[in-house]
């Protein structure tokens, strides 16, 4: 054999390597070309035939058409590795939108959503959540928040009774809430001051459902009792609220004076329409305001008739209707899409 | 409260716009409801009188009516008009072209189906006078033509707040006491109306009274009767029409219309009696008999409640002439022939007249005003003033007498209030100076009794007023709640849910990661929805529902879930789970005066493919979820009311054997009468008892180094046996080392008998110190097959 041999030798190998386009017919050419009984291997058999110089010369020569063909084989089983790899995924090949409809997991309801971020926001204010029951009798409803039997304050509850024998037995006695501040009451005499405190829960007042009102309906009211609070606190309070709950600064609040008895002083509370920023929209119609609750100073005899010293402690109460504020927020025109349940509403949630 | 502007002017002079005034009645607590301009915005509008009428050649409802605006004109002005209620002659309103009219709308020369139309005839809703839009407003004959529609009317602009008055406020249920606030709190002069002297004057007190005498001094501490002779009816004046008009009442006649005039004016209500119809010409206060009735003036018998809730007025004889302070009575009303008149104004206990306005669901601009407290002082001057009216229409009018009954003398309450407590309550910083300058203006008369204490005065007109509280009330009122600064709290307490509050949380997102969406139904049911759930019929009920169908308090969530799948599925939506976390009530428990109320969670399964497996599925998530011990629950089956009876189980308390809820698949012939046609799953927990069921322990278990091994066993077991029975059969037999026990297959059919099914399970056993063998994964295995076969007979299958 000689060096031109070698050439076509290695020029052979090269083009079976190439040739080769599987893992397995690439393993056949390399045993051919690399075996034992491959001519390049044989060729070193022919070595010890020749001189000291030629056998150096031609050996060396050998040795490197085996490095190249070596080197050619690694490369290629690389490449066709690679492509064998590249058809097996190709034939593996999805289309992503070919799927069947989707099990989606259900929504909570708005009004438990918006329940939800409201407490977590007084939470953060360092207030504690407290649930209660939505059957109470007269005297937390209305008596224990300083509503005195036949007080015209009470013709603004219209209130359902149950038909169940009171304290006393009287008929007129056990009562669905008008309003959560009974757990105020509840809640005073539950813990000692300082309280802060939030209470939302469903309520019942007779009336006529329209778009605005439900005979049942959502309210949350808020209660601080602590050394040296004010009508300051209880503005700044709800202001600091509002920022929280609706994402943004410089929302306002208004108090109007008003009357509720277990208040004093009372007020309604307004706030910036989150919505324009003041500006005016359709919300607030046009007048920059959005009218959202009412709030005051703890009246000092629901505070002695939550077992609290009125001299020792002050503190003020706000309370709203959750189901207008998500309303508000939600762009729902008309409250009683609610009692349907209609799943193209949840959906939405 | 209707307050009319320039009535309001009389005693205060204010001159400040409408909307700052809206600003200050919302920021003194009188809330504006509305503002009516009257009058305004009537310039373009003129008289004009009908010359023809003639059919519109395109339309039938409208018709072509030409007009002039001055007696001598000749050419007539076209009008298209879809009015029919004036004919050919008759002097209507003209909104001529380029008026823009109080709802805003501008009038401008316009073609309605092909003819001119060159103004608009106007009925009196769009003049912004009343509600009236049956037609176009019509002027008397022989009104000039061509004037301003004011002119012809005699209207002046004005303006008519309406104002919301809180129970508190009496005093603002009057013109006077409106101004009193106003002039406050704008600095301004407040001068009340001008009662002339000497028209009421009192007979000497120790006199006993022939006039009127008081029995019930709890119901009225204040009767005065006023004996006017020489009147007779007529119409009263015009300026005395329109006020009445604007402030929302209607004229009727001089005599009543006097007393009503004085109660919008000063608050205080009277009755005017015919002299001469009245027996004995006297009346008396006293509470209702047992059964006693009377016709009031509006023609309504009314029954009066048993002894001591209802005062009534009566005559000389005895008989009841009228419903004390909310409604006077037919027979002693004045009418057309009355020439005398008896007057009587009186002070009563609010609370009386509250309790009897609402029991017979009667209220009158008077009761409102006496249930909130009329001022007891002020009753001579508004018999002076209601004389001074009448003397206007009846100038010969004599007052013969003036009786005064008053049981108890006046008393003047006053209330201690410290300037550091007003601070403290307002978060202010007011001087001892500023806080009386804040109160003496509305009548609360201050004296400061020691540095930082003021004796305060109430006025009369202020009932409600009792304690210190109410006063700081009113100096924060005029203060102004919008200069008070406001404060961040700072408080160092953690804000945190309960446990409890926060599984709650975690319950209902599991169940919506789970496809269920969360629905609030109403509390309130009807017997229809007890009957067709089988629910007891013991339910507490509402005493006054607003219908029957919401007449029952709510026992079981099921009847509103299956309200919502039927609603759902009438929209082509029958494929859903829905659940409902809300209260449910019972009967109350024994010694108790309130209801059961529960917390009650419920859950619907309503998707595709679901039926009481998916709800029993469900079970077993919240157990995992809430890391309940999983022995301590168990699924027993049993019939329950409205739920499939073989498909129906209680969820219990394994060690109490108290039930905590219900799972299974609602009974068809239940859903399908809210026409659900498919299986639905049925999950339903008392919430607070769920939560309360014994936790895993919070401290992590070690686990064993060592592999683990499965083995497999599937056993034939009757129908009769249930799953959980065959797997704690597994579990005890397999002893200590069992890490799980799996049910992984149900086979019915070929090779297992009819009444059997085959249930496999899959085993998985550990040991903490060892990899178990052979011989000892065989024992394990045999040992489970005992067990199993000791417990409930059933076989390996072969």
């Amino acid at each position: 054999m000689e060096l031109k041999d070698l050439a076509v030798l290695e020029a052979d190998a090269l083009a079976a390597i190439v040739a080769a386009d599987t893992p397995d017919g690439l393993k056949t050419v390399e045993i051919a070309v690399l075996g034992k009984k491959a001519p390049i291997t044989l060729a070193n058999q022919t070595l010890g035939a020749l001189s000291v110089d030629d056998r150096k010369a031609f050996g060396a020569a050998i040795n490197a058409t085996r490095s190249a063909v070596t080197a050619a084989i690694a490369d290629r089983r690389t490449a066709v590795v690679e492509s064998a790899r590249r058809a097996t995924l190709e034939a593996e090949r999805l289309d992503l939108t070919e799927r069947l409809a989707p099990e989606l997991p259900g929504t909570l309801h708005l009004i438990s959503r918006t329940i939800r971020d409201l407490e977590d926001i007084f939470v953060g204010m360092g207030f504690t959540v407290h649930h209660g029951n939505e059957v109470e009798t007269d005297w937390f409803n209305f008596e224990a928040l300083n509503f005195p039997p036949a007080h015209p304050a009470r013709t603004m509850h219209d209130t359902f009774f149950l038909d169940l024998p009171g304290t006393d037995g009287r008929r007129d006695d056990v009562l669905l809430r008008t309003h959560t501040s009974p757990m105020q009451i509840h809640v005073m005499q539950g813990q000692k001051p300082p309280i802060y405190a939030v209470m939302p829960g469903r309520c019942y007042r007779v009336d006529t459902p329209d778009a605005r009102h439900l005979p049942v309906f959502h309210q949350i009211e808020a209660l601080v009792i602590d050394r040296g609070i004010t009508l300051g606190h209880l503005a700044g309070t709800i202001e600091q609220f509002i920022a929280a709950y609706f994402g943004r600064t410089n929302l306002k609040v208004r108090l109007r004076p008003s009357f509720f008895p277990f208040t004093e002083p009372s007020a309604e509370f307004d706030i910036t329409c989150p919505f324009c920023g003041g500006g005016g929209c359709r919300v607030c119609s046009h007048s920059g305001w959005i009218e959202l609750g009412g709030c005051g100073m703890v009246h000092p005899n629901v505070l002695r008739n939550g077992g609290i010293d009125p001299e020792e402690w002050t503190g003020f109460a706000w309370g709203f209707g959750i189901d207008r504020l998500a309303m508000n927020r939600h762009s729902v025109e008309d409250l009683r899409v609610f009692m349907d349940n209609d799943l193209r509403l949840l959906q939405q949630f | 409260m209707r307050i009319v502007l320039s009535w309001l002017r009389e005693l205060v002079p204010v001159t400040a716009s409408v909307d700052e005034l809206t600003t200050v009645f919302n920021g003194l607590g009188l809330e504006v409801e509305g503002v009516e301009r009257i009058g305004e915005g009537l310039d373009g509008i003129i008289t004009a009188q009908v010359r023809a009428i003639r059919p519109h050649p395109n339309a039938d409802k409208v018709r072509l009516v030409d007009i002039v605006t001055a007696s001598d004109q000749t050419d007539t002005v076209q009008i298209a008009c879809g009015a029919w209620n004036f004919a050919e002659g008759d002097i209507v309103p003209l909104a001529t072209l380029g008026t823009t009219m109080p709802g805003g709308m501008h009038i401008e020369r316009r073609k309605l189906r092909g003819e001119w139309s060159n103004g608009m005839l106007c009925s009196s809703r769009e003049l912004g006078l009343s509600d009236d839009h049956a037609g176009i407003l019509q002027l008397p004959a022989g009104t000039a033509l061509g004037q301003p529609i004011t002119d012809a009317l005699g209207l002046t602009p004005d303006v008519v707040f309406d104002l919301s008055v809180n129970p508190n406020r009496p005093d603002a249920m009057s013109v006077l006491g409106v101004a009193r606030d106003l002039a406050a709190r704008l600095r301004l002069a407040f001068t009340p109306p001008k009662i002339i002297d000497g028209v009421v004057n009192a007979a000497p007190s120790g006199v006993p009274s022939t006039r009127g005498s008081i029995t019930a001094t709890d119901l009225c501490d204040r009767l005065t009767v006023t004996v006017i002779r020489g009147v007779h009816v007529a119409p009263s004046p015009t300026w005395v029409q329109a006020r009445l008009n604007l402030a929302g009442m209607r004229p009727i006649s001089n005599l009543v219309d006097a007393s009503n005039l004085v109660m919008l004016e000063l608050g205080i209500p009277s009755h005017a009696f015919d002299l001469d119809a009245l027996v004995g010409g006297r009346i008396g206060v006293r509470w209702a008999g047992e059964g006693e009735r009377v016709t009031t003036l509006d023609g309504v018998e009314r029954m009066l409640g048993t002894q001591g809730t209802d005062g009534v007025i009566t005559d000389g004889s005895d008989a009841t002439v009228g419903i004390a302070a909310v409604m006077g009575g037919l027979t002693s009303e004045v009418s057309d022939t009355t020439t005398n008149l008896l007057l009587e104004i009186a002070h009563w206990t609010p609370m009386c007249i509250a309790r009897t306005a609402k029991r017979l669901n009667l209220r009158s601009e008077a009761s409102a005003r006496f249930e909130r407290g009329t001022d007891p002082e002020a009753i001579p001057a508004a018999a002076a003033r209601f004389v001074e009216i009448i003397r206007l229409t009846c100038p010969g009018a004599t007052v013969e007498s003036f009786d005064d009954i008053r049981p108890v003398a006046a008393v003047h309450h006053s209330v201690g209030v410290r300037t550091d407590r007003v601070n403290l309550v307002l978060g202010t910083a007011l001087s001892d100076e500023t806080i009386a300058g804040l109160l003496a203006p509305i009548g609360f008369t201050p004296t400061r009794t020691a540095p930082g204490h003021h004796d305060v005065v109430i006025p009369p007109w202020r009932p409600d007023a009792t304690a210190e509280i109410d006063v700081i009330e009113e100096v924060g009122r005029h203060f102004g709640y919008d200069n008070i600064e406001r404060r961040q709290l700072r408080t160092d307490l953690v804000g945190r849910l309960t446990p409890q509050q926060v599984d709650r949380r975690r319950v209902g997102d599991l169940l919506t990661s789970d496809g269920a969406s969360e629905v609030w139904t109403s509390t309130f049911l009807g017997d229809d929805d007890l009957t067709r759930t089988q629910q007891r019929s013991d339910v507490v009920r509402v005493a006054n529902p607003m219908s029957p169908e919401e007449s029952a308090m709510r026992p079981s969530l099921l009847p509103g879930l299956l309200r919502v799948l039927g609603h759902n599925a009438n929209h082509r939506n029958p494929s859903m789970r829905v659940f409902e976390m809300g209260h449910v009530f019972g009967t109350p428990r024994p010694g108790q005066i309130l209801p059961y109320e529960r917390d009650q969670i419920a859950v619907a399964f309503a998707a595709d493919g679901d039926d009481a497996r998916s709800a029993v599925c469900e079970l077993d998530r919240l157990i995992g979820l809430l890391r309940i011990v999983p022995a301590a629950i168990a699924v027993r089956h049993a019939e329950v009311a409205g739920l499939h009876p073989t498909r129906s189980a209680r969820v219990v308390n394994t060690g109490t054997g108290f039930a905590l809820g219900i799972v299974g698949e609602v009974d068809p012939a239940v859903s399908q009468v809210w026409g659900i046609e498919r299986r639905v799953g049925y999950l339903q927990l008392d919430l607070e008892n769920l939560l309360a069921q014994p936790r895993r322990s919070g401290d992590v278990a070690s686990f064993s180094r060592f592999p683990s091994s499965d083995f497999d066993l599937a056993f034939v077991v009757a129908d009769s046996i249930s799953a959980d029975q065959v797997g704690a059969a597994i579990r005890d037999g397999a002893g200590e080392l069992c890490q799980d026990v799996a049910l992984f297959d149900v086979y019915r059919g070929k090779g297992v008998d009819d009444g059997s099914r085959s249930l496999a399970y899959r085993i998985r056993v550990s040991a903490p110190d060892r990899t178990l063998g052979d011989t000892e994964l065989t024992a394990v295995r045999q040992s489970a097959i005992d067990a199993v076969r000791a417990a409930t007979g059933a076989l390996l299958r072969a």
